[in-house]
Parts: C-alpha cells; structure tokens; sequence
C-alpha cells in the first residue's frame, strides 16, 4: 500500500508533464489534465523543432555524451587496470593520488581559473576533459579486476602479448558487467549536466546543450519573457504556444532518452552497485 | 601506459589544489602566482564580517540539517518495506520506479516541482479539494516554504536510490539467522527490529558519517534551479555565495578563501563523525 502511494508519486509527475505536452497549448490553460491529453496536439513539439538552436543543441549534447562517455570509461578501466598490477611499482602512491581527489578538490574559482587558463573557455573539450576520470569509478572497476585470476593475464603474456592487447582483449571483455555501469553513470551524467555549460560556455550558442536549454527557459520565471526569448525569431509564433506547454514539452524532450534506456540497463547497474558497496 | 592520466591527474586535479595559494592573496589576472600581493588573512576576515556570509551559513546548514533529518530515516525504511515484499514481479517494478527519479537531471526534476507546485498544479488542487486551503498556495514564490520546496524535491528524487545501498546490506544478512527467529516465534516485526536492523547498522553508521562530512557541501543546483526573485534571501547557499562573488564579480581570491573553508569545515566534520563514531560503535570510514 505505502509502497504503492511511492509509484504514484514518482510517476505522476512524469505523466502529468507528458500529458500537458501533447495536449493543445490553449486548452491545457483551462487546467485539470491529469494523465491523458485532453485535446492531442503535436504542435508544442512542432514549435520547439522548429527553433534552429535547438537541433544544434541536440548534436552538441549527442555528440558531449557520446565522446565524453567512451573516453572517460576506456581511461578509467585504463587506470583501473594499470592500479591492479602487482608488478607496477608506483602502485600505492598513485592509487593514494587518485583517492585523495575524492576527498578534496580546489573548489569552483581555482578551477575555473584553471579552465581559462588552458584555453578551454568556450571550447567543446571543456565537456570532455576536466571529468574523464573519476576515482569512485577507479575503485569499482579494480576491484573487479582484482577478482580476475592471475594466471589469465600470465598465459597471454607468455605468449607474447603486451599490456595494451592483454588491457583491450582480456581485461575490458572480463569487465563487462561493471564497464555497463559505470557506462551508464557517466552517459548519464554527460547527458545531465549543464552547469558547466553556463559556466564555461554560457554566452556561446554553438556549445549550448540541451539542459542548458531548457534550465534558460525555466529561469525565465515571468511567462511572458519565456516567450519573448524563444519567439524573437518570429512574433506571429506566440501565438500558437504557450510557455507552460512550451516548458512541458522541452521537459519531455530532455529526459525521454534517458527514460527510453533506463529499463534495459537497470539490471546492470544494480548489480555494480551491490558489488561496490559490498566491497568497499 | 599511465603516463598520460598522471599527467591529467595533476593538471585537473592537484594545480587546482595549488590555487588555494590565492585564498591567501589578492589574485589579479595576468601575473604569476608567486609575483601576487600577499595579504594572508584578509580575505577571511573580509568573509567573517560580510553579514551575507552569515546570511549564506544558515540557508545551507538550515537545508542541510532538514535534509539529514527527513532524508536519511526513509531510504532505510523503504529498503526494509522493499525486502518484505515477498512477490517479486512487484518488487522489480517498485524498485525501478523508484530509482528513475536519480537518472534526471536537477533542471527536469526543477521543471516537474514547479509545474506541481504551481497555483493550478496538482499540489494546490488536492489541497483544495480536501478543503485544507481555499486559495492556492505559491509555493515557489513564499520564502517560508522554500527550504521545504527543496528537501521534498532531494527526497522525491534521491529517495529510491538511496535505499540501494541499504537493500544490498539487508540481502548480505545470513538467511539462517531469520530461520532461527521463525524457530523461536519471532514475528515480522521483530524479525525487523531484532535481526534486519542490527544487519545493516555498520552500514547505517557508515553513510551517516558520509553525509554528516557533506553537509556543507549541499551543492547549490536545487537552489539554483528552484529558486525565484522572491526567495532569494532563503535560496542563498554557500556555493551560489563563491559563485557570486569568486566568478562573478572576479572577486577571485576571495571566493578561493570561500570554498577553502568550506572544505576544511567539511574534512573537520567527515574526521570528526567518523572518530566518533569509532568510539562509540567501532565503524570507521577513514
């Protein structure tokens, strides 16, 4: 019972949102749609693909997932993997490097000077670098392929593999259970995140991403200014949307991948986690 | 093979470390670190006279210890009332349900609060019909609720999630120990409160301690997200404070000698809990 009243909750809003988005902007005004669309009507999602910066916006955020999460995820299982050889001298010290980043880091204004600094300002890398490795995903990977015997990377080398063929044929197809999660993680999180955006990149339209997108149109509290900002292209187009129904369906927009690919890497990530937590 | 990444490492990770130097400078653009004018502990003197920062202080710890307080009880409760459901089709769907919240971004979870929250949202409209209000309530636009407004939303979002970590512990019990309390008469609840419970207490402890050390750090998105001109006076967090001032006013030191005492407070507190907590119950993080 109780448990039920928590889907409900955890799932009203989504619905309400997706019902709104379809419904017709003028009629939804009227207020009382629930769950379904009273008066379907594509015209809201229209609206918004029509509006060039956003299709840009899309690429960038495809692309900003895409790269970021590929990079991130072979560096870390690179690292990974290099911490879990015993024959690597350096190895406590630099796992120690690594781990006390979890602990403390400079804080925003050391590294946003750092940014400007390395030329990153305004540059799509400034998506793709400052995150690639993350500690708490270090742990986890290693500690999978601490479970991994020995003797298997011992037979490859003898016969004659080196590190990077044993790391790419032997190690990443081994870890494929913890590489989904910390896939995921970190596809969502390229996917989520727009403050680096509005940091880094805030005035440059080519770098605009999604979340940076719609956190515009929500921070443009007053009703009208929402419109203002997305109709200055062309006045007569206020006159079909609304910017609650405008909102609603760049709601939809922005969480609907993530939505669509949950479900299917929902049994993976569970498994990671538990295996992280028991571990460490 | 790991040259590169030590090469990132210290780039991304460590010169920002080098630059809490400036916290104890008056930093301008352009010149090396080492040619800047000293001026020690003016900047956090500066700090601790700026009645804003006293305001910043209070809004975080106010938001912090309301999200400890009410954020940290469910997730264990609902991982135990997960484990008791004994039809596993509705554990699965219970449990994803649950987690989707965490995998959306601060900007979509602001964008569904506030359609909820709004004068003809849902919120104002079972309020009304349970004839609790018989005008709608602004939820957004009321300092009073703000802080509220933010502690639900974490819940609503992070709640699933964080049962997680709870549920792996409750499944590491030894099944036995539950077999041996059926033997004894042991009902549900005192199979909960005499085995569950004392099970996952390490764990317990252990994320206690995590969030007590984080509670400076409660972030600024919720905030920033949430917010409007009205609340601004309740909204106001440290991060947003650093933000302000450090980034944009190019007040750079200062913001610096901000975010330094931020995270001393917050390794004082995780050192602190987690010594406790080793003298009082054994467990220990660090």
């Amino acid at each position: 019972m109780l448990m039920l009243l928590l889907v409900i909750i955890t799932l009203y809003p989504f619905l309400y949102v997706l019902a709104v988005s379809l419904n017709d902007p003028f009629d939804a005004v009227k207020g009382g749609i629930t769950i379904f669309p009273r008066k379907f009507s594509w015209v809201n999602y229209k609206e918004i693909v029509s509006y060039p910066n956003i299709l840009h916006a899309t690429m960038i955020t495809v692309l900003r997932t895409v790269i970021g999460t590929i990079t991130s995820v072979l560096s870390t299982a690179m690292v990974a993997y290099v911490l879990s050889r015993k024959d690597f001298l350096a190895r406590k010290i630099v796992t120690a490097l690594f781990i006390i980043t979890m602990y403390v880091d400079g804080g925003m204004v050391p590294n946003y000077l750092l940014i400007r600094s390395l030329g990153l300002m305004n540059n799509f890398w400034v998506y793709i670098l400052p995150g690639m490795i993350s500690a708490f995903n270090i742990i986890l990977i290693r500690s999978f392929i601490d479970e991994i015997p020995d003797d298997v990377e011992e037979s490859a080398m003898i016969d004659g593999a080196n590190d990077l063929l044993i790391f790419f044929r032997i190690i990443l197809p081994l870890c494929l259970p913890v590489l989904a999660t910390v896939t995921l993680f970190s596809a969502v999180g390229n996917w989520n995140s727009w403050f680096d955006t509005y940091l880094y990149c805030g005035g440059n339209e080519k770098l605009s991403t999604l979340q940076y997108e719609l956190q515009k149109i929500l921070s443009n509290a007053s009703a009208s200014s929402t419109l203002d900002y997305y109709s200055n292209l062309d006045p007569n187009r206020t006159m079909r949307v609304t910017p609650q129904s405008l909102r609603m369906a760049m709601t939809v927009i922005v969480t609907l991948p993530i939505v669509c690919v949950y479900p299917f890497v929902q049994k993976y990530f569970i498994k990671g986690m538990t295996l992280g937590a028991v571990k460490s | 093979m790991i040259l590169p990444f030590l090469v990132w490492l210290i780039i991304f990770r460590y010169i920002p470390l080098w630059g809490w130097i400036m916290a104890f400078q008056d930093y301008k653009i352009g010149k090396p670190i080492f040619q800047q004018e000293w001026v020690w502990f003016k900047n956090f003197i500066d700090m601790f006279q700026d009645p804003e920062f006293y305001k910043v202080m209070k809004n975080t710890i106010a938001m912090s210890l309301m999200g400890l307080f009410f954020g940290f009880p469910l997730p264990i409760i609902l991982a135990i009332l997960i484990n008791e459901v004994k039809n596993n089709v509705y554990k699965r769907v219970v449990q994803t349900i649950s987690y989707l919240p965490h995998f959306v971004s601060w900007v979509i979870v602001a964008s569904l609060i506030s359609s909820m929250l709004s004068p003809d949202g849902v919120m104002n409209m079972i309020l009304k019909n349970l004839h609790i209000i018989k005008e709608p309530i602004l939820f957004l636009g009321e300092p009073k609720y703000f802080w509220w407004v933010v502690t639900f939303s974490d819940i609503w979002k992070e709640l699933g999630w964080n049962s997680i970590i709870f549920l792996a512990a409750i499944t590491s019990i030894n099944p036995e120990l539950y077999e041996a309390a059926t033997v004894d008469g042991a009902g549900r609840l005192k199979k909960i409160w005499h085995i569950t419970i004392p099970g996952i207490m390490p764990t317990v402890v252990l994320i206690l301690i995590m969030t007590i050390g984080n509670i400076i750090n409660i972030g600024f998105e919720k905030q920033f997200l949430l917010r409007t001109a009205a609340v601004r006076d309740v909204s106001d967090v440290l991060d947003l404070y650093i933000l302000q001032y450090g980034i944009g006013t190019f007040r750079f030191s200062f913001g610096t000698a901000a975010g330094l005492f931020k995270s001393v407070i917050s390794l004082t507190l995780l050192f602190t809990a987690n010594w406790i907590s080793k003298k009082t119950t054994g467990y220990r993080v660090v």
